[in-house]
């Protein structure tokens, strides 16, 4: 009895008194939600811990939510219950979906400024902070932080054995189409493939060739927008690659990243994908593969520059300001040219401001690898409909496109009648998101 | 009925209060969530929410793409649920037949329930992967294109396979219960009388099982209408074009996945509207053909 109580007093004794503690303010607890899994995540832990390290008045909490669309639908569902996370990482096509929730959200210039923090918006890349601003005239809504763009890799050794220039990728789609054929010739199962049918051959299509792929800048002036990738010269693009299905060039195995491993296991010789897809090109083809810019149609003005997909963090309103000064200190620690620098280096994203790219220039980085993701966003200032494509209920057009597409892989429409019909559904779906919206 | 006594009047009402509340918090909470959110137009956020009346249900119906919805559900969930019965019914005759190591082959078959239904998806998907897939390699040798990303009815049969395989396990626990239940007498009666293993099976083993078998109807359509779009989703993602795309599927997308909250809760509406329709019916008309022993 006697021990026990003895043992209770001095619990007791330990919870009042409590273990030595620093003088200094525990710190602030800052929580960042994002998509970036596996070998992504441990590169970006570690420049989390290189942040919290670097000072001791905040810790940025880092919590993997899923893949994209999961963290984002956590992030809102969190949001509307009142417990969501300073910074959520949300994907491009999500992004009219963010700037719409104008009260959820506090733009990012408005975040570094009421902290007094500078930021320098000429530092990005055009292409990428113009695709993350709005408001006239335009300023950050959004920290960009993970883009990449799409490239063409193609089968080095399958080109040699078709009696091609194995330096020489295709350079327009009459080249590619001539190539395709040449290499089906030689005995490969599959000439040409793609991955994100609707992002790369209509969406970075139209802007490669310096085309509106919808009213309003690509819906970058407001919520009032229709689709215009119907027009001749994506018609006469999917055409072709229509009759390139049918001649067994082009062989079509899925929406996403499914065709990647099409290419890598050198059953086909050309892949247009995310130019992320580069490290598992690298980690599994075992012949010597190339990367090229893009191919185009020559019209006037293509090529005119490539349009990025991937994230960016968004800060969602609702906290203390304490909370948004060290979430500008934080974006302000991944925007410096080192770390901006060695997130593009490790990950192969995007440099997202000029002088991480320069950085990467300078430290040799493009002597080993490829320079053409980022040479393609740079290669002409963007129009104003080439800043990307901005719209809302994007997921769904993104589907719809896709469906449409496979009608026109399997024969079952044309080229025409499957961009009309995808364009004048998808006007549907921005109607209603339009008037869900209060536009 | 006996009346059994619990010695305190509130004490009844206290033990089931936690299913009452599981039952209010898990399902009609929600339900009534998605009734008020079908007559709305929604931001993701929520900040501006407009009445539109029974406009969201007009769109649906208006759709022919959603109409197309139905047929394929409907394909898909006869599929899941005739085949999964069938197949499972068979294992676990011929499982109760075997001598020795019938709990080896009891426990192999069960198995499956254990792996979560994406990882079901993914593992057929990369079975059948059009890239890199074994099975498509296979078929390939005999002059078989494999290409779900293209072929509609090759992805109904991927996303019925994938659905079919798990549940299979759960059907096979049931069933195997069914057939131990079933006194041998009368199995050895009928044998006496000259029956076959055949007709013994389908005159006598049969309507013995029909309570059995009916619960699993149930069960198994539930399951096919409602929790097979993670397996819709990791293994086709509703392609090609809508060949796969239930109602079920449609709701998780366009709810979860597009943030529209107004139509995703109007389908989730018309599809309760469905089972509610289908559970009734089952129980009304079917269940009197079911011999409860």
């Amino acid at each position: 009895m006697i021990r026990r109580f003895l043992c209770l007093a001095l619990t007791v004794a330990i919870l009042t008194v409590g273990v030595p503690r620093p003088v200094k303010a525990a710190p602030i607890e800052i929580q960042f939600w994002h998509s970036m899994g596996s070998q992504l995540g441990i590169y970006l832990n570690d420049i989390v811990d290189k942040f919290n390290a670097s000072q001791s008045d905040y810790k940025i909490v880092a919590v993997y939510k899923g893949t994209y669309d999961q963290s984002m639908a956590a992030g809102i569902a969190a949001y509307r219950a009142g417990d969501a996370p300073a910074i959520l990482q949300v994907f491009e096509v999500g992004t009219a979906t963010m700037i719409a929730a104008k009260q959820a959200v506090i733009p990012t210039w408005e975040v570094f400024q009421k902290s007094g923090v500078p930021l320098n918006e000429s530092a990005f890349i055009p292409t990428i902070a113009g695709y993350y601003s709005a408001g006239t005239p335009p300023h950050l809504v959004s920290m960009p932080f993970n883009s990449s763009t799409s490239v063409m890799y193609y089968n080095k050794d399958a080109f040699q054995k078709a009696g091609l220039d194995p330096n020489k990728p295709p350079k327009t789609w009459d080249e590619v189409a001539a190539d395709a054929a040449k290499l089906k010739a030689s005995g490969m199962p599959c000439g040409f493939t793609t991955g994100w049918q609707g992002w790369i051959q209509l969406e970075q299509y139209s802007a490669w060739e310096g085309l509106p792929y919808a009213t309003g800048n690509n819906g970058f002036d407001g919520l009032n927008t229709k689709l215009v990738f119907n027009g001749p010269m994506q018609v006469k693009h999917i055409a072709l690659l229509q009759k390139m299905v049918k001649d067994g060039t082009f062989t079509y195995v899925g929406r996403k990243d499914e065709p990647t491993p099409k290419f890598y296991s050198g059953d086909c010789g050309m892949l247009m994908e995310s130019s992320g897809s580069l490290g598992d090109v690298v980690k599994y083809s075992k012949f010597k593969y190339g990367e090229a810019m893009m191919p185009y149609d020559p019209i006037k003005g293509a090529p005119q520059n490539a349009i990025i997909g991937g994230a960016s963090l968004w800060t969602l309103s609702g906290k203390s300001p304490e909370v948004y000064k060290g979430v500008a200190k934080f974006f302000n620690f991944l925007a410096s040219p080192d770390i901006a620098g060695l997130w593009s280096g490790e990950t192969g994203y995007l440099p997202i401001t000029k002088f991480a790219y320069a950085n990467l220039q300078l430290k040799g980085f493009y002597n080993t690898h490829p320079e053409i993701p980022i040479q393609q966003m740079l290669l002409h200032p963007p129009l104003p409909w080439t800043r990307g494509v901005r719209l809302g209920n994007m997921p769904q057009i993104r589907t719809v496109v896709d469906e449409e597409l496979e009608n026109v892989w399997s024969g079952k429409k044309s080229a025409k009648q499957a961009l009309d019909d995808a364009v004048s559904r998808g006007n549907e779906l921005l109607r209603s998101f339009q008037a869900a919206n209060g536009g | 009925m006996k009346r059994s006594n619990f010695g305190s009047p509130w004490l009844p009402y206290v033990l089931v209060a936690p299913q009452v509340l599981v039952t209010i918090i898990f399902f009609l909470w929600p339900a009534g969530q998605a009734l008020v959110q079908s007559v709305e137009s929604q931001d993701a956020f929520g900040f501006s929410t407009h009445f539109v009346g029974l406009a969201n249900f007009r769109e649906l119906l208006a759709d022919p793409r959603y109409l197309a919805s139905f047929r394929t559900t409907v394909v898909f969930s006869a599929w899941v649920t005739i085949s999964g019965l069938v197949i499972s019914l068979v294992l676990a005759a011929t499982a109760n037949r075997v001598g020795k190591a019938k709990v080896f082959y009891q426990t192999l078959l069960i198995w499956p329930y254990a792996v979560p239904p994406a990882i079901a998806a993914v593992l057929w998907s990369f079975l059948f992967n059009p890239s890199l897939g074994v099975i498509t390699y296979a078929l390939a040798r005999f002059g078989i294109v494999w290409n779900h990303a293209i072929n509609p009815g090759q992805a109904m049969f991927l996303v019925v396979v994938a659905s079919v395989w798990q549940q299979i396990s759960y059907n096979f626990v049931f069933f195997s219960a069914g057939l131990q239940g079933i006194p041998k007498s009368l199995t050895e009666a009928a044998a006496i009388d000259g029956a076959g293993p055949l007709r013994r099976f389908f005159d006598v083993v049969m309507p013995l099982l029909s309570p059995t078998t009916f619960f699993l109807l149930v069960v198994n359509i539930v399951y096919a209408f409602f929790y097979t779009f993670p397996i819709i989703d990791a293994a086709t993602g509703g392609g090609p074009v809508q060949a796969t795309t239930t109602l079920v599927y449609k709701i998780f997308f366009e709810g979860f996945q597009s943030f529209d909250l107004g139509k995703s809760g109007a389908q989730s509406v018309v599809l309760m509207v469905i089972v509610i329709g289908l559970t009734v019916v089952q129980f009304r008309y079917i269940e009197r053909k079911v011999q409860y022993g």
